[in-house]
């Protein structure tokens, strides 16, 4: 059952839209993660779920119950959610009064205030900091003070907006490990805004790509990120290679791909005669010095035109005729000795071309 | 110049040996002053909240006229005051008139457009993020309000401090409106100028550096508390 439903949300700032058409379910106890560009609108969606805004039109309900506009019904709804904002927000207190300051204003008893508060402190493992000041902590620091202070709440719906934009890899560890602990009781529905894939794609069940004020796409992360719904949704989760092609045959489901300087064999149900745009995922692709046997169906030959770190991995983009980017480790980089120049061989599977039809 | 450091000598006498009249003056003061600053905190801090927090047309003029009334003529008070509760006044009838009551309600409102535009001024500080925070958190608007508070308590203290100040070193109001009476309005602003304009200046420099002393006094409690 939809523990939120979002209906024909428009919202706009002045003369900017800013959501368009927003229909959304979320489900009691899944991790849902929206994934989109800066200023997609995802910190805006966000805030009309918390009721922290008003949307221009359309209708939220949360539990099946249609929210209003105003009212003290409002914050009684509010009361059963918790938001964690993007930047790490700590009031002037002391770290137990940040993490008391919820269960207080919800009229709690002190001794029972005392009590899970110096459980969720453990948990996030600030006990130590119980009585510093808040506004000492790192960044890292006082964004666990702030996820303590929304978790300790017990809500039914737990927004996180970039919950570890601006924090290094091991505060950004340790908060991740906190959600998926928290993803794992099943207690509590996750909604979390991130620009950060590979983040949405193992702490969320469900995904959501919002581009533009719309939600484009939805569903889990192998459907997002392997089988894009359009080119701007394949562009945004990290297709590089989106090339154009007609399919010139369709035997069973194995089409083949006229892309102009080549022909590409993959899955797909396209009749013959539709254009379509050819998606394979970097990593993908593999590279070898020479023609190899392999189950993959596609190999083309071509050269390095530039090679470029990419975190751990080597980015090696080519000319076959036509672009293709590869994403290889640092280690095989090293052993093809690529550089610009270097006669290499791309192959990768017709299972991993995704096709998306010309025109959506 | 003799007369001057003989004069200083002998008020450090008057205070080291806790004469009588400087002590009933000093207290006095500080009674009529904290009661003023205590009862404009009163009004002034959820009057300042209530103007910050709420959207209203002509919120920018009323907060500039606070503004502009920060530099309000002590005499200026203490006419209106005069006028006020003099006997031919129209509330003339309480009979307050040169009386240290009369004295609180002129100095609270000599002070109130401070406390009321710094009030503004503190909670205006407060970062959008933090208000949001409270809401998420669960806050209701009076408890989103007295966290705002809360957060901007050391501009808060401070506008008070200021207020205050101001009410213990004004003097036009206090004796236009108490009458510098010997034993039961006067106060140390009113004294100075009187024993001053005598000639009398042990007494006159005692209470200046009682004076000093208590602007010290404050101010340092205020920093220590903002740096707690």
């Amino acid at each position: 059952m939809s523990l939120i439903e979002v209906v024909g949300l428009n919202h706009r700032y002045g003369e900017r839209k800013v959501l368009e058409n927003i229909n959304l379910n979320i489900n009691k106890g899944e991790a849902f993660a929206l994934i989109g560009p800066t200023g997609a609108g995802k910190t805006t969606l966000l805030r009309l779920i918390d009721l922290l805004e008003t949307p221009a039109s359309g209708d939220i309900y949360f539990d099946g119950l249609c929210i209003p506009k105003s009212g003290r019904q409002r914050l009684e709804i509010r009361r059963r959610m918790a938001f964690v904002l993007q930047k790490p927000q700590v009031f002037n207190l002391s770290v137990y009064d940040n993490v008391a300051s919820g269960l207080r204003w919800r009229g709690e008893k002190n001794s029972k205030v005392d009590k899970k508060v110096d459980y969720i402190l453990e948990m996030v493992g600030l006990r130590d900091y119980r009585n510093r000041n808040a506004r000492t902590l790192s960044g890292g620091e006082a964004q666990r003070v702030a996820l303590a202070r929304a978790m300790v709440v017990e809500p039914e719906i737990l927004l996180l907006d970039e919950p570890t934009a601006n924090l290094d890899p091991g505060s950004t560890a340790k908060i991740e490990q906190l959600v998926s602990y928290i993803s794992e009781q099943g207690n509590t529905t996750i909604i979390m805004a991130t620009h950060d894939m590979p983040q949405g794609q193992h702490l969320a069940n469900r995904i959501g790509v919002l581009l533009d004020g719309k939600i484009v796409q939805t569903g889990d992360a192998n459907q997002v990120f392997r089988s894009p719904q359009d080119k701007e949704v394949a562009n945004f989760v990290g297709m590089e290679n989106i090339i154009e092609g007609v399919v010139t045959a369709n035997n069973e489901g194995m089409v083949t791909l006229d892309i102009g300087g080549g022909a590409i064999q993959a899955v797909s149900d396209f009749p013959v005669g539709e254009r379509v745009y050819v998606c394979v995922r970097p990593e993908d692709i593999t590279l070898a010095l020479s023609r190899t046997q392999s189950s993959a169906r596609n190999s083309f030959c071509g050269r390095v035109t530039q090679v470029a770190s990419f975190g751990p991995l080597s980015r090696v983009e080519m000319d076959c005729g036509f672009r293709l980017v590869s994403l290889v480790t640092k280690v095989s980089a090293e052993e093809l000795s690529l550089q610009n120049g270097k006669e290499v061989y791309a192959s990768f599977k017709a299972t991993g071309v995704h096709t998306i039809k010309k025109g959506r | 110049m003799t007369e001057i450091w003989h004069g200083f000598v002998k008020a450090i006498e008057l205070i080291v040996s806790l004469d009588p009249e400087v002590v009933e003056i000093a207290g006095r003061s500080l009674r009529i002053s904290v009661t003023s600053c205590f009862l404009a905190s009163l009004i002034c801090i959820p009057l300042g909240s209530l103007i910050h927090f709420h959207d209203f047309c002509g919120k920018r003029a009323v907060i500039n006229i606070i503004q502009t009334l920060f530099s309000l003529p002590t005499v200026v008070v203490g006419l209106f005051v005069f006028v006020l509760f003099s006997r031919a006044g129209p509330l003339g009838g309480l009979g307050i008139m040169f009386t240290p009551t009369a004295m609180v309600i002129g100095q609270m409102i000599l002070i109130s457009p401070i406390l009321l535009g710094l009030t503004i001024s503190a909670l205006g500080g407060v970062s959008k993020e933090i208000v949001d925070t409270a809401i998420s958190v669960g806050a209701s608007s009076f408890q989103t309000a007295l966290a705002v508070l809360r957060e901007a308590r050391y501009a808060v203290g401070a506008a008070v401090t200021m207020g205050f100040g101001r009410a213990i070193a004004e003097v036009g109001c206090a004796v236009m409106v108490g009458g510098n009476i010997r034993g039961f309005t006067r106060v140390i602003t009113t004294t100075i100028s009187l024993e001053t304009s005598k000639g009398e200046l042990e007494l006159s420099i005692a209470l200046g550096i009682i004076l000093l002393s208590l602007a010290l006094i404050v101010n340092v409690a205020l920093n220590r508390l903002q740096q707690s």
